[in-house]
C-alpha cells in the first residue's frame, strides 16, 4: 500500500464519517462545521486525483464563502431541537429502507462492475509542469465555450432574481445618501445660526431659586 | 554539509525547512506588536514601553510569558470543546499559508503552479476561527463582532480576490516566482504602476481583511468592548493575537510579492548586478514587507474607524467596481502588448 493510497483512505475515512455527523449531530452549527469538514476533505481527496484546481476551488468558494455565509445563517436560526426531534423513531423504519434501497441503487450503478479499474484503467500521473489550471481554462473556453456561457447566464439571472426578491422600500427608514453626506460642508447647509436678543428672564428666575433656598 | 542535508529523509528535511519558516515568523509577530506599541508611540508623541529590557526591548518576551501564565476561562455554557478549537482554527490556515511563499528565487518550500490559488484559499479559511470563537464563547458581544467580522471578510475577499486576478492576467501565472519574474526591470516595470488601482484595493482589502483599524469593526472596543474574542484569556487569546499578526504579515509580504517585485532590486539589473546589496535578493522584499507592515501600524494610528454600513458600502460598491474595470483594462493592455510592461 502506497502512501497515496493510505491517504486516500484516511481522507475518505474522515469525509463518510463528517457526512455521517452532519446528518446526526442534534446543534445545527455542528452540523455546518461537519460539512465544512467534509468539504476540506473532498478537496483533499481532489488533490490526490491530480484536480488541483478544483480542489483549491471548492475550499475557495465553497468552504471560504458559501459555508461562512450558511455558518451566518444558522447561528441566526432558533431552531426548535425538540420538534425537529419528534417522531423521529416513528419515520425511522421507513427512513431505513429508503436508505437502503438508495444504497443499494448507487453501488449498483458507481460499483466496480461499471466504474471498476478494468472499466477505467488509472491514467498515467502527468509531469510537475503540466498546470491543472491552464488546461482546465483551455477546454472550457474553447470545446465549452457554450455551457460555460449559458451557465454564467443561468447563475446572473439567479443573482437578478435574489437581489430582486429581498428588495424592499421601507417607508420609515432613516437612510442617508452618502454622496449626499460627503459633500456636506461646514457652512449654512449644515447648522443656520440664529441671532436672538438675551433672555431677560433669567434673572428674575435665578432670583427665584434663592428665595427658594 | 550538503550530503549530510540529503541523507536526512524526506519528513525531517521538510519539518526542518518548516520550523525554519515559522520560528522567524513567529519572532518577527513577537516584535511586530512591539514596533506596534513603538511607532503609534511616537506617533502620538508618547515614548511606548520603555520599562522592560533596554528602551523595552524584552517587552514582547514579557508580554508573552504573562499570558502563558494566565488561567484560560471558559464561560458558562460556552460550547468547550469549540471554544478552544476556535484559536487554532484561526493560526493555522495563516501559518499554512507560508509553504507557498518564495522567499528568493528557487528558495521556496512547495513551489506548486496555483500558489496564488492556494494562498486565496487558505487565506479565506482565517475568518472561521473568528466566527467559531465569537459563536463558542455563548456572549453577544462575541456573536455580534463574529456576525460583522463574517460580512465584512466575505465582502473584502471578493475585492481582494478580484485585485489578484488582475495580477494573474498580468503576469501569466499563478505561481508567486512566475509572477516577481513577471515584474522584473527595474522600479517602473513593477506591477504597481499599470495595476495602481488594484493595488490601492488590494492593500485596503488586506486590512479590512485582517480586521485592522480603521477597519476593526469586528473588534470596535467603543462598541461591543473586545468583539469575538472578549471571552478568551491567557493563551488562547495570544493565539488570537498569534493569528492576527502573523495574517498582517502574510498580507505585507504577498503585497511586495505581487505589486512590488518581490526579492527585485528597484535598479536595472544590468546597473547592479553582483554589487553588494543592491542586487537582487531576499533583503529587497523584507524591506518592501516592512513598508507594508508600517502602513498597518501607520493606518491605525490616523484613521478613526469607519462606521459599518461604509464599510460595506466600500466593499461592495467602490472596490468590487473597480476591481471588475481595471481587470478589463489590465487584459486589453496585455492583448495589444502595451510597452514597457507586455511589449516583450
Amino acid at each position: 500500500m502506497g502512501f497515496e493510497k493510505f491517504l486516500f483512505y484516511v481522507f475518505s475515512l474522515i469525509t463518510l464519517w463528517a457526512a455521517g455527523m452532519v446528518i446526526t449531530r442534534r446543534n445545527p452549527v455542528h452540523a455546518v462545521l461537519f460539512l465544512v469538514l467534509a468539504f476540506v476533505t473532498s478537496a483533499a481527496l481532489w488533490v490526490l486525483l491530480e484536480a488541483e484546481f478544483l480542489g483549491i476551488v471548492l475550499i475557495l468558494v465553497y468552504v471560504g464563502a458559501v459555508m461562512v455565509l450558511f455558518l451566518f445563517v444558522v447561528m441566526m436560526l432558533d431552531v426548535d431541537i425538540a420538534t425537529l426531534r419528534a417522531g423521529f423513531i416513528r419515520y425511522l423504519p421507513l427512513g431505513t429502507l429508503v436508505t437502503v434501497v438508495m444504497a443499494i441503487e448507487i453501488l449498483l450503478i458507481v460499483g466496480p462492475k461499471n466504474f471498476g479499474l478494468d472499466a477505467f484503467p488509472a491514467p498515467a500521473p502527468l509531469g510537475a509542469d503540466v498546470s491543472n489550471t491552464r488546461e482546465l481554462g483551455l477546454l472550457l473556453y474553447t470545446v465549452y465555450l457554450y455551457p460555460v456561457e449559458i451557465a454564467s447566464v443561468i447563475l446572473l439571472v439567479a443573482i437578478v432574481a435574489a437581489i430582486r426578491l429581498t428588495l424592499r422600500q421601507r417607508p420609515d427608514t432613516k437612510y442617508i445618501d452618502p454622496s449626499r453626506q460627503v459633500r456636506v460642508k461646514k457652512g449654512p447647509e449644515r447648522i443656520r445660526i440664529v441671532k436672538m436678543v438675551a433672555e431677560t428672564e433669567y434673572a428674575t428666575l435665578s432670583a427665584a431659586d434663592q428665595d427658594k433656598e | 554539509m550538503i550530503e549530510l542535508w540529503n541523507a536526512l529523509p524526506l519528513l525531517i528535511q521538510i519539518l526542518l525547512k518548516i520550523i525554519v519558516i515559522v520560528l522567524p515568523l513567529l519572532g518577527l509577530v513577537a516584535y511586530y506588536t512591539y514596533a506596534e506599541r513603538k511607532v503609534i508611540g511616537y506617533i502620538q508623541v508618547r515614548i511606548g514601553p520603555n520599562r522592560v529590557g533596554w528602551r523595552g526591548w524584552l517587552q514582547p518576551i514579557a508580554d508573552a510569558v504573562k499570558l502563558m501564565m494566565k488561567e484560560i476561562i471558559i464561560p458558562t455554557k460556552a460550547d468547550k470543546t469549540l471554544f478552544l478549537m476556535a484559536p487554532m482554527i484561526a493560526i493555522a490556515p495563516a501559518l499554512a499559508a507560508w509553504a507557498v511563499f518564495p522567499f528568493d528565487e528557487g528558495l521556496v518550500l512547495a513551489n506548486i503552479n496555483a500558489g496564488l490559488l492556494y494562498i486565496l484559499a487558505l487565506t479565506s479559511l482565517g475568518v472561521y476561527g473568528i466566527i467559531i470563537a465569537g459563536w463558542s464563547s455563548n456572549s453577544k458581544y462575541a456573536l455580534l463582532g463574529a456576525m460583522r467580522s463574517a460580512a465584512q471578510i466575505v465582502a473584502y475577499e471578493i475585492a481582494m480576490g478580484f485585485a489578484l486576478v488582475g495580477v494573474l492576467v498580468a503576469a501569466g501565472s499563478l505561481n508567486l516566482g512566475d509572477i516577481v519574474n513577471a515584474q522584473s526591470g527595474n522600479i517602473l516595470t513593477w506591477f504597481w504602476l499599470p495595476l495602481l488601482p488594484l493595488f490601492g484595493v488590494y492593500v485596503i482589502s488586506g486590512v479590512a481583511e485582517t480586521n485592522r483599524a480603521p477597519f476593526d469593526v469586528a473588534e470596535g472596543e467603543s462598541e461591543i468592548v473586545a468583539g469575538f474574542h472578549v471571552e478568551y484569556s491567557g493563551m488562547a487569546f495570544a493565539v488570537f493575537f498569534l493569528a492576527e499578526y502573523a495574517n498582517m504579515i502574510l498580507v505585507s509580504a504577498l503585497a511586495a510579492l505581487m505589486f512590488t517585485g518581490g526579492w527585485l532590486s528597484p535598479l536595472p539589473q544590468a546597473w547592479v548586478h553582483g554589487v553588494f546589496l543592491l542586487d537582487d535578493g531576499f533583503h529587497w522584499l523584507l524591506l518592501k514587507t516592512f513598508f507594508f507592515m508600517f502602513l498597518f501600524l501607520w493606518f491605525r494610528a490616523t484613521f478613526p474607524r469607519y462606521r459599518y454600513d461604509q464599510i460595506m458600502r466600500l466593499g461592495w460598491k467602490v472596490f468590487i467596481p473597480i476591481t471588475i474595470v481595471w481587470i478589463l483594462v489590465v487584459a486589453l493592455a496585455v492583448i495589444y502588448k502595451l510597452p514597457p510592461w507586455w511589449s516583450a
